[in-house]
């Protein structure tokens, strides 16, 4: 057979992969081109100026929202990772027992269900709450954005435990370490970068919501995609570029941490 | 004294306490902000709507009767509801088509990806897991500057004389098409990459040892192997595409209505909580039947292979 025939090969799959990767990329370049644009227009070139990121920075609304956004996703992604952790920590290494398939299911639940279902449940079932209770305020958000994050920060946190074995703790607990000690100077240094992974999912998963929080909150309260989705339906101005670029550079540092963090075999 | 079988037993049962224990805030988060709230909704289903919004509390199949139906208000006769229909069928179709559509495209990026060294693999999923994780408003509002009629696409097509008028491509369904297909990609690439990147290539060259061609090699050895990852992508793809919101909202403009345009149509100015409520519940199920489909087949054919 011929030297060069590869079996690799296969005919115009390279040509559709690179189409893949500039269609994916190309949309959002022009998207961040245009966010340093000195028109007010956004279909012509009107040479680059840093105006609209000043504009979004001025923008107390932008700015409100931003703070709301970084607020829901910090608290939410901090317990959900926790919680998240407890739940790994009881559903992996072990022999089958009741209810773990349960557990499973449950917890995954939030990945199963289209979101704009869960949205428009947790819409009817907190504006009751609201009509008993009278609080209005952020709780709901967080509550529902730590509910659809414990899935996301348990993907990682489990994988991880899932590979550590039993030898060391075992090995402490002969040397007559308390079940605490064992988990504190032992498990959790091992799974740390579980722990972190699953973290910073949570908080990208949060900060990225839309459906849920559109639904979820009261007057007042938006997010900075809620913020942006209304501007967006209101017509187009390069602010919104501008707020799309900075959005964008905070989501890739994160994932770039998220991926070298999650590569990270000690 | 208790006998040793007894003191393993009460050990068992308590370690089966605790592991309940320790999962049980994520259980109740979960409870409480997700999973408890749809049981209301069925409930909300089967209630009449409130003047402002909301229900009144008296039982009624009203909502369910005009997920498909309409009474007419002259002789009450039941009728299919076209607009329903259309919609339901609009968002089938479109789901359906998104799925096709990343999948023509998506198999072939994750076989690239997988074919490639080591190390550049890593740099290749890198950059599939970049848009994956980017805000799915900002990757749709960037779909939109390309495509509307001042967007690059026009303008390149006007410069070269290919067309006169720009083409309206924003505000129809073909604009949710690509739209979806764009945000929805990495979610196809991401699973039919992880079967491809465990896949036997000795088996491919078994198969041209034996004078297969490269289609045959195709169709018959690599295709059954990654089918896991393959029908993993779709659901991934099919259950968010027929429930999406921002996509149609942005780039469906206000006529062409998805699933989700139709439900919040009824908490909003509809003010018909109980009809909303019947049709989550319907895109639920949909949803459910394709899961179960899935767990099915997946069944079937085999994670063996993986």
């Amino acid at each position: 057979m011929a030297s060069n025939f590869s079996i690799k090969h296969q005919p115009g799959f390279t040509a559709i992969a690179a189409t893949c990767f500039v269609v994916l990329y190309l949309p959002i370049i022009v998207l961040v081109i245009y966010a340093f644009n000195a028109a007010t227009s956004t279909s012509e070139w009107g040479g680059f100026s840093l105006k609209w990121f000043q504009s979004a920075y001025q923008n107390t609304q932008v700015i409100d929202a931003t703070l709301r956004s970084f607020q829901i996703g910090a608290i939410a992604a901090v317990l959900s990772t926790i919680f998240a952790t407890m739940a790994a920590l009881a559903t992996t290494r072990t022999a089958s027992y009741p209810g773990l398939t349960f557990k499973y299911a449950a917890i995954n639940q939030p990945l199963m269900v289209p979101e704009i279902v869960t949205a428009v449940a947790l819409l009817i079932f907190f504006s009751r709450i609201k009509i008993f209770t009278g609080y209005s305020g952020l709780g709901y958000l967080i509550a529902a954005h730590t509910a659809f994050c414990i899935p996301f920060a348990y993907l990682p946190i489990r994988a991880r435990l899932e590979n550590m074995d039993l030898t060391l703790e075992r090995a402490a607990a002969d040397l007559y370490a308390t079940p605490w000690k064992t988990f504190r100077r032992i498990t959790l240094p091992l799974l740390w970068p579980g722990i972190l992974a699953g973290l910073m999912l949570a908080f990208v998963i949060s900060l990225d919501d839309v459906v849920i929080t559109e639904f979820v909150k009261s007057g007042g309260q938006d997010t900075l995609p809620t913020y942006m989705l209304g501007q967006i339906r209101r017509g187009i101005t390069p602010e919104i570029n501008a707020i799309s670029t900075a959005f964008l550079l905070l989501s890739v540092a994160i994932v770039t941490l998220f991926f070298f963090v999650s590569r990270k075999r000690d | 004294m208790a006998t040793a079988e007894e003191v393993a037993k009460a050990a068992e049962r308590r370690e089966v306490r605790d592991r309940w224990l320790l999962s049980a805030p994520a259980l109740l988060v979960i409870l409480l902000a997700a999973t408890g709230p749809l049981l209301i909704v069925v409930v909300y289903s089967f209630l009449a709507p409130g003047p402002y919004g909301d229900v009144k509390w008296q039982f009624s199949s009203d909502a369910w009767t005009s997920v498909f139906l309409e009474r007419d208000i002259f002789d009450d006769t039941l009728s299919l509801a076209a607009a329903h229909v259309t919609i339901f069928l609009r968002s089938i179709k479109l789901a359906a088509v998104t799925t096709l559509a990343t999948l023509a495209l998506g198999f072939p990026t994750a076989y690239f990806m997988a074919t490639r060294s080591e190390k550049t693999r890593d740099l290749w999923l890198f950059l599939i897991t970049i848009p994956f994780w980017t805000n799915l408003l900002i990757r749709t509002f960037a779909v939109l500057q390309i495509i509307r009629n001042e967007g690059i696409i026009n303008t390149i097509l006007l410069k070269l004389g290919i067309v006169s008028a720009p083409v309206q491509i924003l505000y129809t369904d073909t604009a949710i098409l690509i739209g979806m297909a764009y945000v929805y990609l990495p979610l196809m690439v991401l699973p039919i990459y992880a079967s491809m990147e465990k896949l036997d290539f000795r088996l491919v060259e078994a198969g041209y040892d034996l004078y297969a061609t490269r289609f045959k090699v195709l169709w018959k050895i690599i295709f059954p192997l990654v089918k896991p990852g393959v029908i993993a992508g779709s659901i991934l793809v099919f259950i968010p595409a027929l429930g999406a919101y921002v996509t149609p909202s942005i780039l469906g403009g206000g006529k062409n209505m998805m699933l989700s345009n139709l439900i919040e149509l009824q908490f909003g100015q509809g003010r018909n909580w109980p009809l909303g409520s019947a049709l989550s519940i319907t895109v639920m199920i949909i949803v459910m039947v394709a899961l179960l489909a899935y767990v099915r087949n997946a069944g079937k054919s085999g994670v063996r292979h993986g």
